[in-house]
């Protein structure tokens, strides 16, 4: 069998002269429109916001590790928590998600020279930055940042129970944000749909950016929704308007069905991005093609099309939603994501898995997230609901999730940081990281499991001295710790690799477009292309004989010739 | 497939791992519990085979050498089948859903009502036809008190924001919410005192906000009502709850007129 071939050498021609009379410094970084650019400083902004996110729930831990503690008051814990939860969602995991890596990388998956609208793009980053600090500056104001939960379910986010500019400028900033969320959807779609390599067809693209594709539209249809009740709160606070309270005649209910109408969408808009990182990941850890690929996107646009039917199972508690219904939807999301986790275990099967901090991360993502789908699945039954919405069971589920989120997107800062620095990173250190992180979740999320089925309720301060709560607490904040240190060791190894490890342009045998071209790539992507005849363009080139198998039969030896890129 | 989850129900108690669950004092809270161990004994299950399958997969195929596998993409039989197990699961947890759920939000005829109040930050139970009312906040708790082995029918209201009324041993719980009737009825069937806590973040002494359950015989909730007595301090409970729930229609359509 042929041997693993060196990557192409790239032909050294620097067209870009059009690029050096533009500003230099910080000039050009601000008035930048190349993707790689905006995405990076997508990633940077919002890895600075998951620091910030987790301390605030290292006090929050802190808070909660003996009964009664008066380490915080009640009014800063409340901020503590909303806040905790807002800079996470709206601020980091989201626009990591679909901003920072999905701006670099899917442009390049696809063979194309930039985004659809590198301008919008642009409009896109600054309106998130200036809304992550529009949010957070809540903190310097009287009264306090924001305090009604991230949810921010009325009555209690009205100017009666909540005054101060805090919780408006909560609002202002997850409109800002939003408004970001809706020209990044935009930008991917019309991208992903025009400006794809000649040969890319839909069925030739890296599951991905498929999943990118299915999360943009799922940000079209769910984000302007959260605007229009973002808008609606507004008015209620401010000129008078009854929307949400009862005694003008409005329906406080009417904000949960709007804020999970996009809520729920909005956890896939979360996880899609990095169920397609991590389906990468694992396929190229085990050289092998994503196995069932077909069956990958199918589930995906099944997973995006439940994911809009199914915002009541939020609200099975109120007693004003149709139960079966949003029960059966819910349950039926398990298919789909079910079929994804098979497909991963097959794409791993009788391959030869490679042990990079990136794949760990990835393996890391996989027991974490089944844990965290299977207790969601408690969820979807609404007597089980009853019994532990609002407890710390329902927090235990979703920060499953999330730390699976959390996995799968650093297992891709490994995987595709040195594509966008050039620049590998400390495989020790990340390993530490990684066990780090690992351990540190189970640690934190299975102990309060217990607690929320032992009847603790979530957002609480303080809780009494004579239940048996405590020792799970300090489980739980052991395990925040730890995963507290696993994000030191993640800055310590940036510090620790910086310009160390060069990464040549493709460090893990990759399969995808990014990988034939240099790291960092050059101004507009591609100096050359191979011929796109799979959705594995760069391992065909890189490993003619070793094309995919499919439906049982081996593909045809074909002509792999590099093409001029047809962009630049 | 599809029988697992309803031979778990039959299964109930055998073994499974209730990590601080509990059947718990009333007749309904005995039902989520076993639906919890059916649901527990399927999750431990499809879970365990699928931590296997990828500790397998990752150990056993873990990289020897520089070779290239076999580059196998599809394998549709089994692709089929990992799609069509899960629906039959999913249909049977449904199924085993519905029939305690059912039983949950049905309305029964009853003999004893208790109005709840929820307000930041404390909880009013208010006994219509007997002139009680008990009050309580914060520091203070309430304590309510029901009779065992009787339909219990709760109305419940919130007078300002979302508050979410929970005893964690009735395995259940649902929102205060202005502007909506909410209706359930508890069957309490172990003599005892619960707590119950609001679940819904409601302001700044959320955390304080808890109260007391005591299920109490047939007898003593008759001279409980007695002691407690009070026309004056209730009709003026009365009053201002009806007040506040005047314009509300139920959301639910009472069948103890019909039904039963």
């Amino acid at each position: 069998m042929t041997d693993v071939l060196d990557p192409p050498v790239v032909v050294e021609h620097h067209d870009e002269h059009h690029e050096d009379h533009g500003p230099t410094g910080i000039l050009k970084w601000i008035t930048s429109t190349d993707h790689k650019v905006i995405g990076l400083s997508y990633t940077i902004t919002s890895v600075i916001m998951m620091v910030i996110g987790g301390l605030f729930a290292e006090i929050i831990r802190a808070q909660l590790t003996t009964p009664n503690n008066s380490l915080v008051s009640l009014a800063q814990y409340n901020e503590l928590f909303t806040m905790h939860g807002s800079v996470m969602i709206y601020l980091f995991i989201g626009p990591f998600a679909f901003g920072a890596l999905a701006n670099i990388i899917v442009p390049i998956q696809i063979g194309a020279p930039d985004m659809a609208f590198p301008r919008l793009n642009a409009l896109s980053y600054w309106l998130y930055l200036t809304g992550s600090i529009t949010m957070l500056s809540g903190f310097f104001v009287a009264g306090g940042a924001a305090n009604f939960g991230w949810v921010a379910y009325a009555p209690l986010s009205n100017s009666i129970n909540t005054p101060g500019a805090g919780a408006d400028l909560w609002i202002g900033g997850l409109l800002l944000t939003g408004f970001s969320a809706i020209f990044t959807g935009v930008n991917l779609t019309a991208t992903i749909f025009y400006l794809r390599a000649p040969g890319m067809t839909m069925f030739r693209m890296p599951i991905f950016t498929w999943n990118l594709l299915i999360t943009a539209i799922l940000i079209l249809l769910a984000f302007p929704v959260l605007t229009a009740g973002l808008i609606m709160l507004y008015c209620d606070r401010h000129f008078g308007t009854h929307i949400f309270s009862v005694a003008g005649g409005g329906v406080p209910v009417l904000w949960q069905h709007i804020f999970w109408f996009w809520g729920h969408p909005e956890v896939y808009i979360l996880a899609l991005p990095i169920f397609g990182m991590v389906t990468e990941i694992i396929a190229v850890f085990s050289r092998k093609p994503v196995f069932g690929y077909k069956g990958m996107v199918f589930a995906t646009i099944t997973i995006g099309a439940l994911s809009l039917g199914v915002w009541a199972h939020h609200m099975f508690t109120t007693g004003v939603v149709l139960l079966p219904f949003f029960s059966i939807m819910s349950l039926l999301i398990a298919v789909p994501t079910g079929i994804k986790m098979f497909n991963w275990i097959g794409t791993m099967w009788r391959g030869e898995v490679w042990f990079s901090t990136a794949m760990l991360m990835a393996i890391g993502f996989l027991i974490t997230f089944l844990i965290g789908g299977i207790t969601g699945i408690y969820l979807a039954s609404p007597p089980l609901d009853f019994f532990t919405h609002d407890t710390y069971f329902v927090v235990a589920h979703f920060h499953s999730i999330v730390m699976a989120l959390m996995m799968g997107a650093m297992g891709a800062l490994y995987y595709w940081g040195p594509k966008i620095t050039g620049y590998l990173l400390n495989e020790t250190i990340g390993k530490i990281q990684f066990w780090l992180l690992f351990i540190g979740t189970q640690v934190f999320t299975l102990p309060m499991y217990v607690l929320g089925l032992r009847g603790m309720p979530r957002r609480i301060a303080i809780y009494p001295l004579h239940h048996s709560w405590q020792y799970l607490n300090d489980w739980a904040s052991i395990g925040a710790l730890m995963i507290g240190l696993s994000t030191v060791a993640f800055l310590v190894n940036i510090a620790y690799s910086w310009k160390k490890y060069p990464a040549g342009d493709n460090p893990w045998d990759g399969h995808t477009l990014e990988w034939f071209t240099t790291s960092p790539p050059p101004h507009h992507n591609f100096y050359r292309l191979p011929q796109i005849r799979s959705e594995r363009p760069t391992w065909d080139y890189n490993h003619p004989g070793h094309t995919a198998a499919e439906h049982g039969h081996s593909a045809a030896h074909r002509d792999e010739t590099p093409v001029e890129a047809p962009t630049s | 497939m599809a029988l697992l989850p309803l031979g778990a129900l039959v299964l109930a108690g055998c073994g499974i791992p209730t990590v601080g669950n509990s059947p718990g004092a009333t007749t309904v809270s005995k039902s989520v519990y076993n639906l919890w161990q059916g649901f527990t004994l399927g999750a431990l299950i499809v879970g365990g085979i699928t931590i296997a399958l990828i500790v397998w997969a990752v150990f056993a195929y873990r990289r020897k050498g520089d070779n290239i596998p076999k580059q196998s993409q599809y394998h549709i039989p089994l692709e089929t089948t990992y799609t069509i197990i899960p629906i039959l699961i999913v249909l049977g947890l449904f199924v085993a859903t519905m029939v305690v759920e059912n039983k949950e939000e049905a309305l029964p005829k009853t003999n004893v009502t208790i109005d709840v109040n929820a307000f930041q930050w404390g909880w009013k139970f208010l006994y219509p036809g007997h002139d009680v009312v008990v009050v309580g906040q914060t520091t203070q708790e309430p304590t309510m008190v029901m009779p065992i082995n009787e339909n219990v029918h709760f109305n419940l209201t919130s007078s300002d924001v979302i508050h979410g009324f929970y005893v964690h041993d009735f395995n259940f719980s649902r929102y205060a919410q202005p502007g909506v009737l909410n209706q359930f009825t508890i069957r309490a069937t172990k003599l005892g005192t619960y707590d119950g806590q609001c679940t819904q973040l409601c302001g700044l002494y959320h955390s304080l906000m808890v109260f007391r359950v005591k299920v109490v015989t047939k007898a003593q909730y008759a001279a409980w009502l007695h002691t407690n007595y009070n026309p004056v301090a209730a009709t003026a409970a009365f009053a201002a709850l009806k007040q506040q729930t005047s314009s509300i229609t139920p959301t639910k359509i009472d069948e103890s007129e019909g039904n039963n």
